[in-house]
């Protein structure tokens, strides 16, 4: 005679199920993202259901690494991944604590490994999210401390792998360099998770919901001129993904301000539209040469 | 002699899950919690070791366990107390302090008369 469990029950229970689906809802595109957040839910779950029929396993490493071109909502991520985690019950408090080389490396002999051991105490019952983590390793010089931050780490990856999650994020090929460099860490981290780069369509939807959050919205000619412009914006070198469309929309909106103190007087409608020539002013387009001047006349 | 001071000095030792749980508390008023030790656990000697700096911003007891293990294995001959400061205006001070290891062998102390002016009497502790 055995007991069963209703798997779908306990993922509802935990309150999962809604993260999750906030997290289809709210972030655009990411599908390996999120297909790989599934499946470690999934994972924490049937592990949850094991333990309640009393097979006890130990609990499994969940260090990951988030790898991917900036402004792809590593940060993002993790900060939701806290919350998965915590609601299924892999770590206590499910808070996260985001830092980079200066929070964990000291500036002198002995300076280290307090530096680290402090931040790793701040992130036990939750998440330590280590953004840019291959400056930690630097080997052009070999008396670095980073050394000894990456062996304090990798002891508690280890040995208090219930206490904490630590998530390593930065730009693939760095990373790459970083784990081949550092084997041991390499294999402490059990998942690899690639950011892709967003695609046009993705980046306009993103846009859509970051003037909303502004309050504001697009007119129509304004949302072809934002699709034309990141069209070009992608093709440059620098571009940086939702951070760089956040960044053209912050100055969209500067020269919408601008726009409206020329124009005098203004009512609702016009404070809350960002028109095409606010985004058509863009250094971006200056950069072709080749432009259509009927749609320049337009704006 | 069995050495109490400071709070639940009327209980037993707590054992490490209870001390996690008492962390756990002070850590939720927003005390800073710190480790203190030493091998001179007179009443009157208020000037402990520090076991590092004290723990802020923490949101869970296993960092400051961890710290407690290893000052347990550093300083196993000593008595080692967990405190809680509330910062808030008004207390600025320790809100808990217990004792979280204590040496195998205890500390002795006697009591020692002395005769003074008059035929008064002073009693001071001394470590025997």
């Amino acid at each position: 005679m055995s007991e069963s469990i209703d798997l779908k029950s306990l993922l509802a229970d935990s309150g999962v199920g809604e993260v999750l689906d906030e997290l289809d809802r709210e972030l655009v595109g990411l599908v390996p993202v999120k297909t790989r957040i599934r499946e470690i839910a999934s994972l924490l779950v049937v592990d949850k259901a094991r333990a309640a029929l009393g097979v006890e396993g130990a609990k499994p490493s969940l260090h990951m690494c988030f790898t991917g071109n900036p402004g792809t909502g590593k940060t993002t991520v993790a900060m939701r991944m806290a919350t998965i985690l915590h609601r299924l019950g892999h770590v206590r408090k499910g808070h996260l604590v985001a830092v980079t080389r200066d929070d964990l490396v000291g500036q002198y002999i002995g300076h280290t490994a307090p530096k680290t051991k402090e931040v790793l105490k701040r992130a036990m019952g939750g998440v330590l999210f280590i953004d840019e983590a291959y400056y930690l390793y630097r080997p052009e010089n070999e008396r670095d401390y980073g050394q000894e931050a990456i062996e304090i780490l990798m002891q508690v990856m280890e040995n208090q792998r219930e206490d904490l999650v630590v998530i390593f994020a930065g730009y693939k090929s760095r990373m790459d360099m970083f784990f081949q460099s550092n084997p041991g860490l390499g294999s402490r981290v059990a998942h690899h998770i690639d950011f892709p780069d967003y695609s046009v369509a993705e980046l306009e939807d993103i846009a859509e919901r970051m003037v909303v959050g502004l309050g504001l919205k697009l007119s129509d000619a304004a949302r072809q001129a934002l699709g034309e412009y990141l069209a070009l914006r992608r093709a440059q070198p620098n571009f940086a993904n939702a951070r760089s469309l956040r960044n053209a929309l912050d100055r969209a909106r500067l020269r919408q301000a601008h726009r409206l103190l020329e124009a005098g007087r203004v009512d609702a409608e016009m404070l809350m539209t960002i028109e095409a020539a606010d985004i058509r002013a863009s250094r971006v387009f200056g950069a072709t040469p080749a432009r259509d001047p009927a749609e320049e006349a337009t704006c | 002699m069995r050495i109490t001071q400071g709070t639940f000095s009327f209980l037993p030792n707590l054992t490490d899950e209870q001390i996690g749980k008492q962390v756990e508390y002070a850590l939720q008023q927003n005390w800073a919690v710190s480790i203190e030790y030493t091998d001179d656990p007179h009443p009157r000697n208020v000037y402990w070791e520090m076991w590092g700096l004290p723990m802020f911003d923490l949101q869970d007891a296993a960092g400051v366990l961890a710290e407690l293990r290893e000052c347990r294995k550093t300083h196993g001959d000593c008595y080692i107390k967990v405190n809680a400061f509330d910062s808030t205006r008004g207390f600025e001070t320790m809100r808990m302090s217990f004792i979280a290891h204590r040496p195998p062998v205890e500390a002795r102390y006697r009591l020692r008369r002395e005769e003074s002016e008059g035929r008064l009497v002073r009693y001071t502790l001394e470590r025997a």
